[in-house]
């Protein structure tokens, strides 16, 4: 058994790989959602205090960089007797982390929408809650899919980091094929073209939630809007547009 | 366990040493040469020259639709084996200025556009080359364009320096980690590590936008 392996005959290792990366990637992109909603809406609260948490949580989540929260999480946290099973320390460290740059999407998409439609709502008599889940929200929703779209895109692109928390991901079996003496370039491209597949799927299932969420509006976009393109930004360029868009 | 600051004071000079010499370093020469690859990415796709033009754009979804981590790996590890061995530093700065480009190209992009009609006219009508058309009348007013843009690009890369540390780059993390691993004490070191971060990337980003408010108000 010295035979130099080669990709075809890592199928089931990627595969195996392939579901920790994906499971990652949706618990980690749901906890980013929830992060968002939470930290979005504390952020426009009345209550200074609120506000306050809020704003700190967000900035100190996009401000020290991911990779290191990722290892706090995983080799600090232990220390200070809190520890966090591998795999959930990468779901908790990507819903942080994208989940404060989701929070200014879901902020700047809410007060995006139209101030009459707010005022139309209370005009009509629709309690607080009735406003957000029935006017607002599903206006605001269309508004915040491109960004958030972007913001799944790099989470999905930042998975490959679990490698180093010693979870074995995708890019984990890669590296276990060029130590055993693969080909390291065909791996890499290999791993490459796997996650470009993924990110497009990414934008498939996001372009389909636009075109739902609009077609509740009335505002239909057409079927052929869901095999666009997008194109993938930093999180921090991604989340000053929408910032600038609702301003 | 407690906060050490013995220990704290002990790591914080060579942390910041390894921040500045390898963090702060690989941020500017990657933003440059993301900058300058960028602006050339945007002229070549503007140019429309076949088959290059379009090879150029598949390439740059590639890139932008695939992790920085695989791909630095791809120039540290799998380059090797072609013949072409790159130090760590090198692979590094060449892997985040590539995925910034790619990044760029569409910023310099609309930067390009922006630039008045009226302004190529004008250079036709004196006769100006091509090439000084580009460089003296378009690509100067571009620049100014993309200014604001270029300091967002510039803090999220710098963000994504310690994916440097996996290609064995003794930036900032990796530094912060192998003292930890010294001492088996990772709290203080990673701590500092992203408190160093934080001290210089939220300032920045504050400034920079009262920077585009001011250039947008004008």
């Amino acid at each position: 058994m010295n035979d130099i392996p080669t990709v075809w005959d890592w199928t089931g290792n990627l595969l195996d790989g392939l579901r920790v990366t994906l499971q990652v990637t949706v618990l980690g992109t749901l906890m980013m959602l929830a992060i968002a909603v939470a930290l979005g809406l504390m952020a426009r609260s009345r209550r200074l205090l609120v506000r306050g948490v809020a704003r700190v949580v967000i900035e100190l989540f996009r401000g020290t960089s991911l990779p290191i929260q990722l290892l706090f999480l995983f080799f600090a946290l232990p220390l200070m007797g809190i520890r966090f099973e591998a795999l959930f320390c990468g779901v908790l460290a990507f819903g942080l982390n994208y989940g404060a740059y989701g929070a200014e999407v879901v902020r700047g998409s809410i007060n995006a929408v139209p101030k009459p439609q707010w005022e139309a709502a209370t005009a009509l008599n629709l309690s607080a809650w009735q406003r957000m889940t029935r006017v607002i929200w599903p206006q605001a929703i269309p508004l915040m899919i491109p960004s958030m779209n972007n913001l799944f895109i790099q989470l999905l692109k930042s998975t490959p980091l679990l490698y180093a928390i010693s979870l074995v991901d995708l890019m984990n079996k890669g590296e276990a094929f060029r130590l055993a003496g693969g080909n390291a370039t065909a791996m890499y491209l290999t791993l490459m073209v796997i996650y470009f597949v993924m990110a497009y799927a990414v934008t498939l299932l996001s372009n389909m939630a636009e075109v739902i969420a609009k077609a509740r509006l009335g505002q239909h976009a057409g079927l052929r809007s869901v095999f666009r393109t997008t194109k993938a930004e930093p999180a921090d360029a991604a989340v000053d547009h929408v910032e600038v868009s609702s301003r | 366990m407690t906060w050490d600051w013995n220990y704290v004071a002990e790591i914080l000079p060579g942390l910041l040493e390894h921040f500045v010499q390898y963090t702060l370093v690989a941020t500017v020469l990657g933003i440059a040469l993301a900058a300058l690859l960028g602006m050339l990415f945007a002229v070549i796709r503007r140019l429309r020259i076949p088959v290059l033009t379009q090879l150029l754009t598949a390439f740059i979804e590639f890139v932008r639709s695939t992790p920085l981590l695989i791909q630095l790996f791809f120039l540290f590890y799998a380059l090797p084996g072609m013949g072409i061995t790159l130090q760590p530093m090198t692979a590094g700065v060449i892997g985040l200025g590539v995925h910034y480009a790619c990044y760029m190209a569409d910023v310099y992009r609309s930067g390009i556009d922006a630039v008045p009609s009226g302004q190529w006219e004008a250079s036709v009508a004196l006769q100006l080359s091509p090439r000084v058309t580009w460089q003296r009348v378009v690509l100067p007013q571009a620049v100014r364009n993309v200014l604001p843009s270029l300091g967002n690009y510039a803090i999220a890369m710098f963000k994504e320096t310690p994916f440097l540390a996996f290609i064995t780059v003794p930036e900032l993390l990796n530094e912060a980690q192998r003292v930890g691993g010294d001492a088996y004490e990772y709290v203080e070191p990673l701590a500092l590590a992203a408190l160093i971060f934080l001290a210089a990337s939220y300032p920045t980003a504050l400034l920079l936008r009262r920077l585009e408010t001011r250039l947008e108000t004008r």
